[in-house]
């Protein structure tokens, strides 16, 4: 970890792996010590009053948020009427809670009952949300890969389909919201078709793009020793390209969150985004911080998982190891994580 | 060069290399072109890559072809391999007319281009499985063919994990499983270092010894050619055509020692005669100018 300091920033130069550790960590660290700050040294921004004790401001209540000038002014007033000041603690705005609030809401939110009947609790919410994207992102694969792959294999398919996709691609996602709720009425099969429509364009032009990277003396080595036109396809094209295939789905598959959180407002809200919303109605905003972390964090688990499941999946390639394996490597230096 | 050499005439065949080549020219043709031509499109006008390329290559011959670059070999070999239509000629194995790719013309590229994604094994397999045989009996013939290169040990390996020369040598286990009547070589050591270069000559030499194959090697290495050819055609570029055929007076066996004998040094100096004739335009002096300061001490 100890490094010259001329060579920290040398162009181009991968630094060593516990360096590299060193920063990916830090990369984490440094925005939450930015909040911590904010959030725990009095004189950092804190723009508002938190009111301790009222004095004789009459609309003034313990716990009440004030901007400063709004706290001298009435204190003035007050003290030049005969009263009391009022007294009071600096105070950041309500939506932007201090780290240790919303690390507490990660496992509060999930004890924070419905406040309405028929609302669901966080982890309904949670498990909604997933479905849809699990749903939304097979049917979307179910077609889209294949005819990726046709595209990327036969160019007078592309031909045939790229421009209308192209064309289809650019209209925003959101924007069939309205049909999509007149077609499928309000519940989830709009939500799930907005992910598809979402993803579905392009994911042809991802997969057809990789595929079309295929090594044409491959094809030729193949055709030498018999190969006919099917088995081109199937046993050459398709398993040079399955990792890059398998990348793409992963890139995309963060794709179809994206268009998760449109989709769920459209027609009946539900789902994580219903939740978020609701706690910020409420102004519960620190659950609203973990609801989102959560989404990141369930994104990255489900990436890295599926990164560790291609490392089996195909073993022909030389990998070097994950950073969540140093990551573990490094936390445990004794034998206990086999890699 | 010492006289000894100059003197000699690679033409001059000992008695017992010229009956060798007359046996050889009896065997039955397996590979025969005619008149074949290739004529590409180029910014100014059709380019003639091939011109009316016409040879006979008989059973268990080996063959080197030999040129100086854009003599259009590859081009050549690449028809040959059905991997590229001529414009003009035909093309005969055993006797009959074909095109396009085809197992029975098997091939070895400078890249190896092995499947990444199949084990060693699996590779070999690759050709007898797509000619109808049964997993079963492939994997026994692959491993038939493992034994022949000396790769038995690596039959559950990735391409990845192999040195260069040992992916060459699954690539021609590869091109010969499903049993070619000529096995087309396309400079296939032209990547490796000198050193594993001569290893696998010497290699091939070994395992054509064992099959029942005609092979064409495309090389652009003299001493490669001699090394392993019968005969040696040297095209010549612009367009690209036969220049001269040289029946190869080294002996076989071929060894490492040879070389330096009487008859390889003959060759390789008719070859370097075709391929990098002396110009007698007094070449054009490089005006080299010294740019650092060097004192007379080390001058």
């Amino acid at each position: 970890m100890s490094m010259p300091s001329s060579r920290w920033l040398a162009v181009g130069k991968e630094p060593s792996a516990s360096f590299r550790l060193t920063l990916t960590i830090l990369s984490f660290l440094l925005p939450i010590g930015v909040w911590a700050l904010v959030s725990y040294v009095p004189w950092i921004w804190h723009p508002l009053i938190r009111v301790s004790s009222p004095g004789d401001v009459a609309w003034f209540k313990s716990g009440l948020l004030v901007e400063r000038e709004v706290f001298a002014e009435e204190n003035a007033k007050a003290v030049k009427a005969g009263g009391h000041a009022a007294e009071g603690s600096p105070a950041n705005p309500v939506f932007l809670p201090a780290p240790h609030e919303v690390a507490r809401a990660f496992y509060s939110a999930f004890q924070t009952k419905p406040v309405l009947r028929g609302d669901l609790w966080l982890h309904e919410s949670l498990w909604l949300s997933i479905k849809t994207i699990v749903l939304g992102f097979t049917v979307s694969s179910l077609f889209g890969v294949p005819l990726g792959i046709l595209c990327g294999a036969y160019p007078p398919i592309t031909r045939l389909t790229e421009p209308v996709i192209d064309f289809v691609r650019y209209m925003p996602a959101p924007a069939f919201g309205a049909l999509a709720v007149a077609v499928l009425g309000i519940y989830d099969a709009p939500k799930v078709a907005i992910i598809v429509i979402g993803t579905f364009f392009q994911q042809v032009l991802v997969i057809a793009n990789t595929v079309r990277r295929h090594d044409p003396a491959l094809i030729e080595a193949a055709q030498t020793l018999g190969a006919n036109r099917r088995q081109l396809l199937l046993r050459v094209i398709l398993p040079s390209c399955l990792v890059d295939l398998y990348n793409d789905q992963r890139i995309l598959l963060g794709w179809a969150w994206t268009y998760l959180i449109v989709a769920e407002v459209v027609g009946v809200s539900s789902g994580i985004t219903f939740f978020i919303n609701q706690q910020a109605k409420y102004r519960n905003f620190e659950n609203v911080y973990a609801a989102i972390i959560m989404i990141g964090i369930i994104g990255l688990m489900t990436d890295q998982g599926l990164a560790f499941i291609g490392r089996r999946l195909f073993p022909w390639q030389l990998h070097p190891p994950s950073k969540i394996t140093a990551f573990f490597k490094w936390l445990f230096p004794a034998k206990v994580i086999e890699a | 060069m010492n006289s000894l050499v100059q003197s000699t005439d690679y033409l001059r065949q000992e008695p017992a290399v010229t009956e060798r080549f007359q046996k050889l020219k009896q065997r039955p043709v397996v590979l025969e072109i005619q008149r074949l031509g290739r004529k590409f499109r180029g910014k100014n006008g059709p380019v003639t890559a091939l011109h009316n390329i016409s040879l006979k290559i008989h059973r268990r011959e080996l063959v080197c072809v030999i040129g100086p670059s854009g003599c259009g070999k590859s081009t050549l070999i690449r028809i040959i391999a059905g991997l590229d239509e001529p414009t003009s000629g035909r093309m005969l194995v055993d006797g009959k007319e074909t095109s396009g790719p085809c197992p029975e013309r098997g091939m070895v590229f400078q890249g190896y281009t092995l499947f990444p994604w199949l084990t060693v094994k699996r590779n070999i397999m690759f050709g007898l499985e797509m000619g109808g045989m049964t997993p079963t009996d492939a994997e026994g013939k692959a491993l038939e063919w493992l034994r022949l290169v000396a790769l038995t040990k690596f039959e559950d390996s990735y391409p990845s994990q192999l040195s260069g020369g040992m992916k060459q040598r699954v690539a021609i286990a590869r091109a010969l499983a499903p049993n070619p009547r000529v096995l087309l070589m396309d400079e296939p050591f032209g990547a490796l270092d000198a050193q594993t270069r001569a290893q696998m000559q010497e290699h091939l030499l070994e395992i054509w010894r064992n099959v029942d194959v005609t092979i064409l090697f495309i090389t652009h290495d003299l001493d490669e050619a001699i090394y392993l050819a019968d005969r040696i055609i040297v095209l010549k570029a612009n367009p690209g055509e036969v220049q001269e055929v040289i029946e190869v007076p080294v002996p076989r066996p071929r060894r490492a020692d040879q070389f330096n004998s009487r008859e390889f040094l003959a060759t390789r100096r008719r070859l370097e005669e075709l391929i990098h004739p002396r110009v007698d335009v007094p070449r054009e002096k490089l005006p080299i100018v010294r740019l650092t300061p060097v004192g007379d001490d080390v001058e």
